[in-house]
């Protein structure tokens, strides 16, 4: 935040910037509903695990493929990595400075964040739908 | 990245010694020292102040040490009570006024001082508040209305009148701003938690009808979001104010013109 005595714009100008962006709420708002949602859901899928405790793998494989297990499962697995992109994103604006790095971190997050609830919703479903 | 070292001609180098000569009380005050005009880095001066013929607050001995043994030191202060703000520095760690903080009450050893954190620094303990100051013109603090003005004072109900307590004391000394971790990484575009308890005293303000305005100014990733409720602007107010409450309160009201 240093002051470039060679910069004639009044210092006006550099506190308005670019003006508001005209959003943040939702952002805001979907990380606060996610978390609420993630402490129920946490909760019941650590009691769902400690269920399966010293379990085989077909009871474990079973206890999946119950309908209300495998749903919440999903719901589990897409609202943590939806909330987790969320955060990143805020560490990410935060401390990353380096325009490029920031914008490419950005949408990795986010391509990561797809690829692996894709991939935990489509593990639940094969289990849950018999593949 | 953000920076969590100093650059080069920023590191603190150990500086002068100005021993006190038959001092009853003798405290010992650590000060940080820049000059622009040197080419020198930061130093720490140590002065040993006798405190048996001093005031009691820090201001008084940063005055008696400009006064009586080193007239070069440089510091900003006005009315002496804790309403101008000038005197916002870092003290024993803590941002605060030197004028209201009394010197028994720094934890035992050497008084530490320097300028209020992560603000270019002008010359020893004056900090460059040119961006602070600019960021609080652009939420245009003032009462802003549609309807024109009436004839006499603007009423305002006693209840409505309540709502600005805790906010209008603000004296915008700056030392939560410079508190805060989000305003020391992001402060050219966050407008911190003094600017935004500042606009939320004129969102809460019965009277202004640009409350809509004001709210669509601040929604933006950086202005308002960058607060991560840290609190240490809350802790360090010398007023005792809560600018994380007023930041809250803003942050409800985004959510709550939406649904």
């Amino acid at each position: 935040m240093s002051t470039n005595a060679n910069d004639l714009r009044n210092p006006l100008k550099r506190a308005r910037g670019l003006g508001s962006a005209q959003s943040g709420a939702t952002h805001w708002w979907r990380q606060r509903v996610t978390a609420a949602a993630l402490v129920l859901l946490g909760l019941w899928f650590v009691a769902l695990v400690l269920s399966l405790l010293h379990a085989d793998y077909a009871t474990a494989k079973a206890a999946v493929a119950k309908p209300w297990n495998a749903l919440l499962l999903i719901l589990f697995v897409v609202t943590a990595f939806w909330h987790a992109v969320l955060g990143l994103q805020v560490v990410i604006e935060d401390y990353v400075h380096t325009r490029w790095k920031e914008v490419a971190l950005l949408v990795a997050i986010k391509f990561l964040a797809v690829l692996c609830a894709l991939a935990g919703v489509l593990s639940v479903l094969r289990i849950a739908l018999g593949a | 990245m953000a920076e969590f070292s100093l650059p080069k001609n920023s590191k603190i180098q150990p500086g002068k010694h100005f021993p006190a000569k038959d001092a009853k009380k003798p405290r010992t005050f650590r000060i940080y020292r820049w000059s622009p005009d040197d080419g020198q880095n930061p130093r720490i001066d140590t002065y040993e102040v006798d405190l048996a013929a001093c005031g009691p607050m820090v201001l008084d001995a940063l005055l008696k040490i400009k006064n009586e043994i080193d007239p070069t030191l440089t510091l900003r202060r006005s009315c002496r009570e804790g309403i101008c703000g000038s005197c916002a520095m870092n003290i024993d760690g803590t941002n605060t006024l030197a004028c209201i903080c009394a010197i028994d009450n720094v934890a035992a050893g050497d008084v530490k001082i320097y300028p209020l954190p992560h603000m270019p620094v002008v010359k020893d303990l004056v900090p460059d508040l040119t961006h602070f100051y600019a960021q609080f013109a652009s939420i245009k603090p003032w009462m802003r209305t549609q309807s024109a003005p009436p004839d006499r004072e603007r009423l305002q109900s006693p209840e409505d009148r309540k709502k600005l307590d805790g906010l209008y004391e603000c004296i915008l000394c700056a030392c939560c701003s410079t508190s805060c971790p989000s305003y020391w990484w992001n402060g050219d575009r966050y407008l911190g938690p003094a600017i935004l308890l500042q606009a939320y005293r004129w969102i809460v303000d019965s009277r202004d009808e640009d409350t809509g305005a004001r709210l669509d100014d601040l929604e933006d990733p950086f202005k308002l979001y960058r607060c991560h409720t840290i609190m240490n602007c809350a802790r360090t107010c010398p007023k005792g104010l809560n600018p994380a409450k007023a930041i809250a309160e803003i942050k409800k009201l985004m959510v709550e013109r939406r649904a």
